[in-house]
């Protein structure tokens, strides 16, 4: 899903029906905010990709550019590292 | 810290909760007629005031403009500032429609607030009791229940 970093609101998505998109969006890009803030504080500059692990699933994020976050859920089982290099093709090619 | 003051009691705890999710910096829930139910973060009578006349005429007015449109009631309202936005919403519960204010900051989101402000109808819509049948409104209790309103609200 694409989702507004700013706002938390969702901009595109595709997702399976017992996922709120909503929900994810906002608490996703409040998520992204939280450890940007951190990991500038720390000294290492912005966040470039975001990976939770939780007990039944997987949940991604990169920023696409400074307006927009791509977040992705996904099974335990996925490929994360493929993934990643995806979401960073996009945010490369500028969505 | 700023605390959270109520009327009537049972708006206190979904209001505070919807503050600490939200991670909203003011909140007003409130009556179309402007009439204050809870309150967080206002420290002064005159601002609780301004906020709930405001907000309440606000939703009056988008309510006239639906109906010119013909169109069913806005739900919610949105302005965002560099610094702080506003939410504005109403619902009905079982003491009729409720109206609620927020202003959040920067730590905060449209989507956050939005997302919290769904569990916080809920949360309300179960703690409110039935609407008290309607009473006479005598002049020499109109002081003492403004006063108590405001001290409930103030915590004085």
């Amino acid at each position: 899903m694409l989702v507004s970093s700013e706002d938390g609101l969702v901009i595109a998505d595709a997702l399976l029906e017992d996922v709120k998109g909503n929900a994810v969006a906002a608490l996703a890009s409040s998520l992204a905010k939280r450890v940007g803030n951190a990991s500038k504080s720390a000294g290492v500059g912005a966040p470039l990709f975001l990976h939770l692990d939780a007990s039944a699933g997987v949940l991604v994020a990169a920023p696409a550019n400074s307006d927009i976050l791509m977040v992705v859920v996904a099974e335990r089982s996925v490929n994360v590292g493929l993934v990643r290099l995806e979401m960073l093709r996009i945010a490369e090619a500028g969505l | 810290m700023s605390d959270t003051y109520a009327v009537d009691p049972w708006a206190k705890e979904p209001l505070k909760k919807f503050i600490g999710e939200a991670n909203a910096r003011l909140a007003l829930l409130m009556t179309p007629a402007g009439q204050v139910i809870a309150q967080h973060g206002f420290n002064r009578a005159v601002d609780v005031m301004a906020a709930a006349a405001l907000g309440a005429a606000i939703v009056s007015s988008t309510t006239a403009v639906a109906k010119l449109l013909e169109e069913p009631m806005f739900s919610a309202l949105n302005h965002q500032g560099e610094q702080h936005g506003i939410f504005l919403a109403g619902f009905d519960s079982p003491r009729g429609r409720m109206i609620v204010l927020g202003v959040y900051g920067t730590e905060s989101s449209p989507g956050l607030v939005q997302l919290f402000y769904e569990d916080f109808v809920r949360d309300i819509v179960a703690a409110c009791p039935d609407a008290e049948p309607p009473r006479k409104v005598l002049a020499e209790d109109f002081e003492k229940e403004l006063n108590e309103s405001l001290s409930a609200l103030f915590g004085t």
